[in-house]
């Protein structure tokens, strides 16, 4: 007497229809807002996004999106690993920073000249992965010992990364190499270069050998969220954090946990550069970590809208230089990702909410069309 | 009676929301003066007619008159202005403020926010007999004075015709006879007031006419002195209305939960549960009667795990004591918590993911540390058909359900699991007689089968009916016994509240 659907799973259009159409909708809404700004500062909307398409997909502006997006993807996916429990993370900027360093000061030190190329390029990813978790896990404890939201505690903590950075790279371990201006950790020697990969054609250019473990970081975080138990522990956390307690999930240790693996995941950000373009630690590392925020709130945490978010911002980004060379101030630039990320967020819960009553609208049709059998049942039970 | 026009007539109201109808031509009429009583079940059609009159959703058909007028509210500003006035079930009150503070939020424009109001305050606070001291800080409060607060906010802004949702929901039995009594004052001084209740003997004891609602139209309108409460529920649910008692005990002498000396600390390190002590046997359910607020709550969140507390639990004869909720649930201690929003479900993700909750690590949900997809969903389409859950589809998301419907669910979903306790904590509040009977059934069905339960309920019939014995909580102490063959709810209330230290009779 039930109608529930036994087989495959049924894709929901009334929900899913507000949910593609939201970003679509808010990027519409973003271009027109930047178009009243770049007519306000006399420039034509049309030919200044007309241009920027032609540059943004030239080969050697696609190699550099791809490479920008691979960073920001990796950082979005850190963040997300916390904003799928509720948990902020905003200090992802920091733990790659340090972890980064740390990573690059140890490859690079006198006494690992006998490691091979490949192993040191593991020992990099390993150590940048701990290094960041250790760091986020001064957020956790604070938050699960002394209840310091993470929200302050994260941001304090990029501040304090930052500095312990410059300090020991400027009066410690850092080196200046012969014809360089700046203090870096040391290039790595030539067999731990992370090679590129063609994978754009009409262009020299390659991209960042990184790129293909971002999307592979993609897929496990994907496989993490949706067919781990501790996916769902944390996914229910996220929705209700009072009925994941009841339902058996350890508030504290799923803060530390999360926060461990968000801070493992931002040790990556800063690698695929490291490894494959400056081959050293520099002080020009950063930014990527409060980006990726947006990048996570543009795709919803959900590792497909996440990359393409990393794509379009990446676009954006590499459309700077255009605008630049047209007299158009980039600041333009940034007005547009910001309101894009503000209307993306907007519409997202519109569209939630318009989808969740449409649901609850479809539900109450199936449900009344049953109503009248369920009376003949309570009848014959008497 | 006199001439006068009604105080408010109803003609021909339909409400549509697309491809369901609310209300379909649903005619009412109020007199003055009088209370009037609308009863029908959950889903039947009560709050949305409710919310067409206090000018929250337009009807797309029908007529409002209020004293003879003819009126069309955009907005509930519309419907105060008419002098309607809502008491919502659920109060909207700040704790950390006064009365008066409370009562003149959002209305500051009537009588300014000093002396005046207060003055205001106090002379309708007399007239009709309410007692509110118009000084007192809110959260020094019950819940009776709470909702004279909440009686004289709506009378403050000029309501001549009072809404009154479900009032009694969250009241023990001397309670109700106070709001009736202040109810009964409202009509002697010519107020209307219009009264949604599902518990039928109370309304036959208040309301001067009664009418009727079921799937969405007025079916019958009665004075109450002609129905008893079986033909009134009759009416309702257009059957027979089904009855937690008549059973033959199941219990054994075979003890499976067994708490001593159980104590819970709020932040002050004031005892909440106070060296509770009590024994569930196999096949027993043993009911906790207590006027909320008196330590169930946290009793219940205590044995499941949720709340540090000192004392011994044993299940089964395990000492449970310091295992988390997990280990507990695991262990075979199934929960219906009290809040099914708030701690019983995701209400966002679908009724599969749902069905996995409580019970992650446990098949058919886990398959070692991945989530077994195909099994959780399988297992959500049989709990759907055997509890009989109304819904189009296992991913529709919980939050689309009804309340009765996301009960079963739950329900369905601990049952699944064999427990060997049991705690429900209100398992049937806010769902209609038809779930509240299929609840009852498989708690009776689980229990013949040995399951122990700890049954805490504000519905004291519920409690009678089902629980082979009865403690009284109150202030967090266990302080009374009282069988259920012989207790009658009246003896229970007075229990309830403290009144005496003495045992009820049984």
């Amino acid at each position: 007497m039930t109608t529930a659907a036994v087989g495959a799973r049924r894709i929901d259009v009334g929900k899913l229809l507000p949910q593609l159409i939201a970003p679509v909708a808010a990027l519409v809404i973003a271009a027109a807002i930047s178009s009243i700004a770049l007519l306000i500062s006399d420039k034509d909307p049309l030919t200044a996004f007309q241009h920027m398409y032609e540059f943004g997909t030239q080969p050697d502006q696609k190699v550099e999106i791809l490479n920008k997006a691979s960073e920001l993807y990796i950082a979005a996916v850190a963040v997300a690993f916390g904003f799928k429990m509720g948990l902020f993370n905003i200090g992802v900027e920091g733990q790659s920073k340090v972890a980064a360093f740390f990573a690059g000061a140890l490859a690079s030190a006198s006494f690992m000249d006998w490691m091979p190329g490949g192993l040191r390029i593991v020992l990099i990813v390993v150590v940048a992965m701990i290094v960041g978790a250790a760091w986020a896990s001064i957020a956790a404890l604070l938050k699960t010992q002394r209840g310091v939201s993470e929200v302050i505690s994260t941001l304090m903590l990029n501040a304090i990364g930052g500095l312990v950075v410059t300090w020991l790279l400027n009066d410690h371990w850092g080196v200046t190499e012969p014809g360089a201006q700046i203090k870096t950790t040391g290039i790595l020697p030539e067999d731990s270069w992370m090679p590129g990969l063609p994978i754009v054609s009409g262009t020299e250019q390659k991209v960042l050998g990184f790129f293909a473990i971002a999307v592979v970081l993609g897929a496990a975080y994907w496989f993490v969220i949706n067919r781990t138990r501790f996916g769902f522990d944390l996914r229910a956390t996220g929705y209700n954090p009072f009925a994941a307690v009841a339902s058996g999930v350890n508030a504290k240790r799923m803060v530390i946990t999360a926060m461990l693996i968000s801070g493992a995941v931002a040790g990556l950000v800063n690698l695929p550069r490291m490894l494959g373009e400056s081959h050293t630690y520099t002080e020009g590392f950063g930014g990527i970590g409060f980006t990726g925020i947006a990048v996570a709130l543009l795709g919803r945490n959900h590792p497909i809208g996440m990359a393409l978010g990393a794509i379009l911002w990446g676009f954006l980004a590499s459309s700077q230089i255009i605008l630049d060379l047209d007299g158009i101030p980039k600041e333009i630039i940034l007005i547009m990702q910001g309101v894009t990320v503000l209307s993306v967020v907007i519409a997202y819960e519109l569209a939630a909410r318009i989808g969740r009553r449409a649901q609850q609208r479809r539900v109450g049709v199936a449900t009344a069309a049953a109503a009248p059998a369920a009376a003949e049942v309570v009848e014959e039970s008497k | 009676m006199t001439a006068d026009p009604p105080a408010v007539e109803l003609k021909g109201i339909t409400k549509r929301f697309p491809g369901v109808v609310a209300n379909s031509d649903v005619n009412l009429t109020v007199r003055k003066g009088t209370i009037h009583a609308i009863v029908g079940e959950n889903g039947a059609g009560k709050s949305t007619l409710m919310k067409i009159l206090y000018g929250m959703q337009p009807p797309d058909e029908g007529e409002i008159l209020i004293e003879g007028n003819p009126v069309k509210f955009s907005s509930p500003q519309g419907a105060i202005g008419a002098g309607i006035g809502m008491v919502h079930q659920h109060f909207m009150l700040a704790d950390n403020f006064t009365v008066t503070e409370n009562v003149v939020l959002g209305a500051e424009k009537l009588h300014g926010i000093g002396t005046q109001a207060k003055a205001k305050i106090t002379e309708i606070s007399q007239r009709y007999g309410l007692g509110v001291e118009p000084d007192t800080l809110v959260e020094d409060l019950g819940v009776g004075d709470r909702q004279r607060v909440e009686i004289l906010k709506v009378l403050y802004r000029g309501a001549r015709i009072l809404i009154l949702d479900e009032p009694t929901a969250v009241l023990v039995p001397q309670e109700v006879d106070e709001l009736f009594g202040n109810l009964r004052e409202l009509i002697r001084e010519g107020l209307t007031v219009l009264f949604i209740s599902h518990k039928l003997d109370e309304v036959r004891g208040v309301a001067d006419d009664i009418t009727v609602i079921r799937r969405g139209t007025t079916v019958a309108s009665v004075k109450p002195d002609q129905v008893t409460a079986r033909q009134l529920a009759t009416l309702m649910v257009g059957s027979e209305l089904p009855s937690p008692e008549a059973r033959e005990s199941t219990v054994t002498d075979v003890p499976v939960l067994v708490v001593r000396g159980l104590t819970v600390r709020g932040p002050d390190g004031r005892p909440i549960v106070d060296d509770a002590t009590f024994t569930i046997h196999k096949g027993e359910v043993v009911g906790i009667a207590g006027v909320e607020g008196n330590g169930q709550a946290e009793l219940a969140e205590a044995i499941i795990g949720m709340r540090d507390s000192a004392g011994t639990v044993e299940l089964d004869g395990v000492a449970i004591a310091g295992w988390d909720t997990r280990r507990r649930r695991e262990a075979g201690l199934g929960y219906i918590p009290e809040d099914r929003h708030r701690q019983g479900l995701l209400l966002d993700a679908p009724l599969w993911e749902n069905r996995i909750l409580g019970h992650q690590t446990e098949p058919p949900n886990a398959k070692g540390f991945l989530i077994n997809v195909g099994g959780a969903r399988r297992d959500t389409t049989r709990i759907v058909a055997e509890y009989d859950v109304r819904t189009p589809s296992i991913d529709v998301a919980a939050v689309a359900l009804s309340g009765g419907n996301q009960q079963k669910l739950i329900v369905g979903r601990e049952m699944s699991h064999q427990p060997k306790v049991l705690i429900a904590a209100h398992p049937t509040r806010g769902v209609d007689v038809g779930a509240q009977a299929a609840i009852w059934d498989h708690i009776r069905n689980a229990r013949i089968a040995g399951m122990g339960v700890l049954l805490i309920s504000a519905d004291l019939d519920e409690l009678i009916g089902l629980s082979d014995a009865l403690k009284v909580i109150y202030g967090g102490r266990l302080v009374a016994d009282a069988d259920p063959s012989t207790v009658t709810p009246e003896q229970l209330g007075v229990a309830m509240t403290g009144a005496t230290g003495e045992e009820t009779p049984s």
